[in-house]
């Protein structure tokens, strides 16, 4: 039988030859939950009265963390305690945003993760079949080690070509979604793949497949090929490396086609994330905030793109500039690099490792009538703590540029400016 | 469950996402559901949350639910007394988490109903009535998996009930 990748995950762990279309129970080999879903989780598989976890459990303060005030304080203690009776792991505030941590120490190729966040599709760049639900089902996952799935149907997505920095990853996706619109893929999967894949860094896999959901994926997911191989090892567990790939032949509900060589940076202006457009549609837009940062673009390659083009410049007096690392992990080595000097000495204010202002809890909630460039990956009404702010949607590289001019800027325009003055 | 619903109809459009539904901003709040219900579709309709009935109806049009996994947008919907929602389409883990709490989700064409319209949604049968304008609109039936999660209230009282999963892999 020819099979998609996440046919072939799911017949892989469930021992059964499935098709899209068919309703399984599939064994769970890493769960996870954070201070905005985990109570409920915990309620819920406390509720079932199990002896004990039957699957690695994981648990994160992230999305308040160090926490504003008291009720998320109460809540981010009853998940240490919770973790430390029942042996789950608990990562505490600093350490991180939940998707970056799993890719980088737990997500590995053939594996099956399910999260209480919908963002869990990001796992997929390392070739796990990775989706969000809700905190009932992460609790009975947690309770019983298995859930129930219907094996989605897949939407190929073959990448050909090459893109050059600036352009980056988020670009692409942000096109992906522009193309495929906000419902364009409910409830099935989106294969990323191609020569243009090939090309990318996990870095940039991860970028991609934390954005499906936004197209209403169930899962992105990539091949697992070299590149993946040396990611793992770079964690310090190539151990977890099984190449994995679909069949030449497998069923495709669709394939579109990406052409990333002549691909402009991508914007995604107010309220929809497929109300995308060419950033040369739209420069010019003034801005008041600007976040570099989350598990969409707060990996090491974002904050160096950034860097790049503000190292030695100002950000503009009318527009702050918060940059927050997506762990604990990229928070050293930024500073082992010395991009985080390079980053505050620009003017950029630096947030602990974790989800920053994107959830709208803390540290950068906008003001009535304030529009924020964000390269986070949902741009909904009120999505930064007010439904009186703007959020555009953008790459690491474009942050940087329209951080320096006070509004929408083409980081080709700067880059092109820069490298001629430099000679 | 009861299978026969009959509530007066709330409208909306495409698009509703859960931070239309319950916004971050009450984040802190999650832990206290009547209290986090007060801001049910805040930023959606504002009059919502003091006028909605119990046994009212949402209706929306595409990709309602979309966004975060927030299972609490599913929560303050019921709390504040809504016992279905009907959409052209639902996002994904909305709809799972509808039916893990005992909400009902229906897909159908919802084109032409009204604002305060009297409604009648058979859930075996797949039908909607709506009593104000007298039209029918079928739908079809849960999958089965999601038919015996919501006959038993929801995904814990199932699993309490049955021991685990009662339905297994249709292979």
């Amino acid at each position: 039988m020819v099979q998609t990748l996440v046919e072939k995950i799911i017949s892989q762990r469930t021992g059964l030859q499935v098709r899209a279309g068919e309703f399984v129970l599939a064994p769970v080999d890493v769960v996870l939950a954070h201070e905005g879903t985990g109570v409920l989780a915990i309620e819920q598989f406390e509720d079932l009265g199990k002896p004990g976890l039957s699957a690695r459990t994981l648990l994160f303060c992230d999305h308040a963390a160090p926490s504003p005030r008291k009720e998320l304080s109460n809540v981010q203690q009853r998940l240490r305690e919770f973790a430390g009776h029942w042996g789950a792991d608990f990562y505490g505030p600093g350490c991180g945003v939940c998707h970056q941590i799993v890719a980088e120490q737990w997500a590995k190729p053939g594996s099956i993760v399910v999260g209480a966040d919908s963002h869990t599709c990001t796992a997929g760049a390392l070739s796990a079949f990775a989706t969000g639900m809700g905190s009932t089902d992460v609790g009975a996952a947690m309770a019983l080690g298995q859930i129930w799935l219907m094996v989605p149907e897949t939407v190929r997505v073959e990448l050909r070509g090459e893109f050059r920095s600036p352009v980056s990853a988020k670009d692409v996706i942000l096109q992906i979604i522009g193309l495929l619109k906000a419902d364009g893929a409910i409830y099935k999967a989106l294969e990323f793949g191609g020569p243009g894949l090939a090309q990318m860094t996990v870095e940039e896999r991860l970028t991609l497949c934390n954005m499906a959901v936004e197209a209403g994926a169930k899962a992105g997911i990539c091949a697992a090929d070299e590149t993946t191989r040396l990611f793992l090892s770079e964690q310090g567990r190539e151990v977890d490396f099984s190449p994995l790939s679909p069949d030449r032949d497998a069923t495709y509900e669709d394939v579109i086609h990406v052409d990333l060589g002549g691909l402009s940076p991508q914007v995604a202006l107010p309220s929809t994330v497929d109300n995308v457009r060419s950033v040369e549609q739209a420069a010019g837009l003034s801005l008041d905030q600007i976040f570099i940062g989350t598990c969409t673009n707060g990996r090491l390659s974002d904050l160096r793109a950034a860097a790049e083009i503000l190292k030695g410049h100002q950000v503009h007096t009318s527009v702050r500039l918060l940059v927050g690392p997506a762990s604990r992990r990229v928070y050293l080595d930024a500073l082992n690099e010395g991009l985080l000097e390079t980053l505050v000495k620009a003017g950029a204010i630096l947030l602990p490792p974790g989800c920053g202002p994107c959830v709208g809890v803390h540290m950068g909630v906008l003001s009535d009538g304030e529009r924020c460039l964000s390269t986070q990956n949902r741009n909904f009404l009120g999505r930064m703590g007010n439904p009186q702010g703007e959020i555009v949607l953008a790459s690491p590289a474009t942050a940087a540029a329209s951080a320096l001019r006070g509004e929408l800027t083409d980081p080709r325009r700067y880059l092109n400016e820069r490298g001629r003055s430099h000679g | 469950m009861d299978s026969v619903l009959r509530g007066r109809v709330w409208r909306f459009g495409d698009g509703i996402s859960t931070d239309h539904i319950i916004p971050g901003r009450y984040y802190h709040l999650r832990g206290d559901l009547p209290a986090l219900a007060q801001h049910t579709l805040e930023d959606a309709e504002p009059s919502f949350s003091q006028e909605v009935s119990r046994g009212d109806c949402i209706v929306a049009g595409k990709n309602f639910g979309q966004g975060s996994s927030r299972e609490h947008a599913a929560l303050v919907l019921r709390e504040r007394g809504v016992t279905a929602v009907l959409a052209v389409s639902f996002a994904r883990i909305f709809f799972r988490n509808a039916v893990n709490v005992g909400l009902a989700p229906i897909i159908c064409d919802t084109d032409g109903f009204r604002a305060g319209d009297e409604i009648e949604a058979d859930l075996e049968a797949g039908v909607v009535k709506n009593l104000t304008q007298g039209f029918d609109r079928t739908f079809s039936p849960l999958p089965a998996v999601m038919q015996e999660i919501f006959a038993d209230g929801g995904l814990v009282p199932h699993l309490l009930k049955h021991g685990g999963y009662k339905w297994e892999s249709t292979r």
